[in-house]
């Protein structure tokens, strides 16, 4: 029961294997961008569910209710996700110059295109 | 007056002066600010250590919200050591960068790199001068990303790839310790650093912060290349701009080496970090391999850019190798190689990047003969080679005695040893160079001294590597007391 109570927990490290997984296998520079932005993304979720408290409500002072959830995490993601979206923004834009190099977002073309390494 | 508000004026300044960058465009005047501002940056830390290091901890509350609340910075020797490192090579780079880049990137929009650069040193100070953790992935993302870009803008194409790979993999590292820093958060209530260590060892128990110390450690590393998680650096490294490849050397991982001293001597503490979860058997063992396997690396690398890049995560080794001994000496000797290290390098890719301004290549083939051409180059690249091996008068020298020191007050004999035989194979690494530059007839004998904008600063910071090698009491006593307080000693 209490397995099942944390199921968001249980969603964050799904979400956690599939980005990291798509980030290492996929060659496509493209798709890396996109697995990174999950992974992201579960962390998000992470400290969403770390401001719920049980029972509470949405912290806006109103009679009848004691109990707030924590507005702190929610917060602070907010700073997480506008550093995510410039990290894919500027992810995007050197693959963007990879593509206008080498007329090709896959790592492994790439890489033939520069025998050296 | 305006002395109480030093430590945000450290970050605020760098960070305001970016933009300003963006307005003014045209190249002196950029460079002119980002020089001006580096080196009011460098008198403000110089002022902080001083501080720090004679009345004590320094705090400053930002906003005016108290601590737990707000944001706290907090000034201690320790992280003042650090800002002083990083804005110093800063200032002493940005002399050199302007002819350099200009000559490798053009001086079409110029005035970005220098944004870029005062991003970058704005993200670094802050991830020293702050004590709220989430601070510290906030400013580590500015200068992470603006090392991307700098990276980037390498004169050759591998530089987009290299900076792509840095991207994926110090993305994974900073969320890493975003994680960290969330399962922290969930076990204490605080995201302040002092708070965080005093509430730590009430719950240090159970798996959450098992887990936080786990992600910690991990993105850290990462970030810091510490061997195995280096495999970032020496692509990232060899493509940047010489000048960009010059400051990231100096600072960006000795920012993160920082960082893995603070979180685990202070935040958790020194005896849960080393005793629960055996940190230091990692580092020793990691430290070890990493002084061998990327000395041996270097050895057989043509690009002399990459030979030093790996070098550098050797040396990353060394400083692993000191934290790992976990006894005052040896935290010093980390302490004194990041300042240390800071000079060699500075120096030495300050040198190869007077031979690619004149030579356009670093492949070793090409360097024949350029002890004739380029003496001055040469001369400062063989003065620096000699302080990375640790030859006596020079920086290397002594961190290495430190270092030794420390491992022989263990009483592990075979650690020193190992260290000084990995010192020999920087010897090789060095020859190999010093061979080809002197004793090998000039392809090109047109070739002539890189300029004096650029030979200048190269020399200074070698007359630093051999002044602090000579006068090492004052920086001793500062890595001596930056030890202590880290360890917690009186």
């Amino acid at each position: 029961m209490t397995n099942i109570g944390l199921y968001n927990y249980w969603i964050v490290f799904l979400l956690m294997m599939t980005g990291l997984y798509v980030v290492i296998v996929s060659t496509n520079l493209i798709k890396k961008i996109i697995g990174l932005n999950i992974f992201q993304t579960s962390v998000f979720i992470l400290y969403i569910s770390i401001g719920k408290v049980a029972g509470g409500t949405a912290p806006i002072l109103a009679e009848g209710y004691k109990v707030y959830s924590n507005p702190l995490p929610h917060v602070l993601i907010l700073t997480a996700i506008v550093v995510g979206v410039a990290t894919t923004a500027l992810g995007l834009a050197l693959i963007v110059r990879i593509h206008a190099e080498y007329n090709s977002v896959d790592e492994e073309k790439i890489y033939q295109n520069d025998p050296s390494d | 007056m305006i002395s109480t508000h030093l430590p945000v004026l450290q970050v605020a300044i760098p960070l305001l002066a970016a933009p300003a960058c963006v307005v003014f465009r045209q190249a002196t005047v950029t460079w002119l600010l980002a020089l001006s501002v580096s080196c009011i940056s460098l008198l403000i830390s110089i002022s902080l250590l001083w501080q720090a290091f004679t009345t004590g901890e320094i705090r400053y509350e930002l906003g005016g919200w108290a601590a737990p609340w707000g944001i706290e910075y907090k000034v201690d020797v320790v992280n003042a050591f650090v800002l002083v490192i990083v804005s110093g090579m800063s200032s002493v780079v940005l002399v050199y960068a302007r002819e350099s880049l200009q000559h490798e990137l053009g001086i079409r929009r110029i005035h970005l790199v220098y944004t870029g650069w005062l991003l970058c040193l704005t993200g670094l100070l802050g991830i020293t001068v702050t004590g709220d953790a989430f601070n510290v992935f906030v400013f580590l993302e500015i200068s992470s990303l603006s090392s991307y870009l700098l990276i980037g803008l390498g004169p050759d194409r591998r530089a987009l790839t290299a900076a792509f790979q840095y991207l994926v993999m110090g993305t994974i590292g900073a969320t890493f310790i975003l994680i960290g820093i969330g399962l922290l958060y969930m076990m204490t209530g605080t995201l302040n650093m002092t708070d965080l260590s005093q509430r730590i060892p009430a719950v240090s128990h159970t798996t959450t912060i098992h887990a936080a110390f786990a992600f910690l450690a991990l993105g850290i590393a990462l970030k810091a290349a510490v061997f195995p998680l280096h495999y970032w650096l020496p692509n990232a490294y060899t493509y940047a701009p010489s000048a960009v490849t010059a400051f990231m050397a100096a600072s960006a991982t000795k920012v993160s080496i920082y960082l893995l001293l603070r979180f685990f001597f202070d935040i958790f503490s020194e005896s849960f970090s080393l005793r629960t979860m055996r940190l230091n058997e990692i580092l020793l063992i990691t430290g070890v391999i990493a002084i061998f396997s990327m000395s041996l690396v270097a050895i057989y690398q043509q690009d002399i850019k990459r030979m030093l890049a790996y070098s550098s995560v050797a040396q990353v080794g060394y400083m692993v190798i000191g934290i790992g001994l976990a006894s005052a000496t040896g935290i010093m000797a980390a302490i004194l190689h990041l300042f240390n290290h800071a000079l060699m390098k500075g120096a030495l890719f300050m040198a190869l990047g007077c031979i690619f301004y004149r030579l356009k290549s670093l492949e070793l083939n090409d360097l024949a003969g350029i002890g004739r051409t380029m003496p001055w180059t040469t001369a400062a690249f063989v003065v620096g080679g000699l302080s990375l091996i640790g030859v006596p008068l020079t920086v290397g020298f002594v961190s290495k005695w430190y270092l030794i020191l420390a491992t022989l007050e263990r009483g592990w004999w075979w650690l020193a040893v190992l260290i000084v035989a990995s010192s020999l194979l920087a010897v090789v690494y060095i020859w190999r160079v010093v061979e080809v530059a002197y004793f090998k007839p000039a392809q090109d004998t047109e070739v002539n001294e890189a300029p004096m904008s650029m030979l200048i600063p190269t020399w200074a910071l070698i007359a630093a590597n051999v002044y602090f090698g000579v006068n090492a009491q004052q920086t001793i006593r500062f890595a001596g007391r930056a030890a202590a307080e880290l360890l917690g000693l009186p």
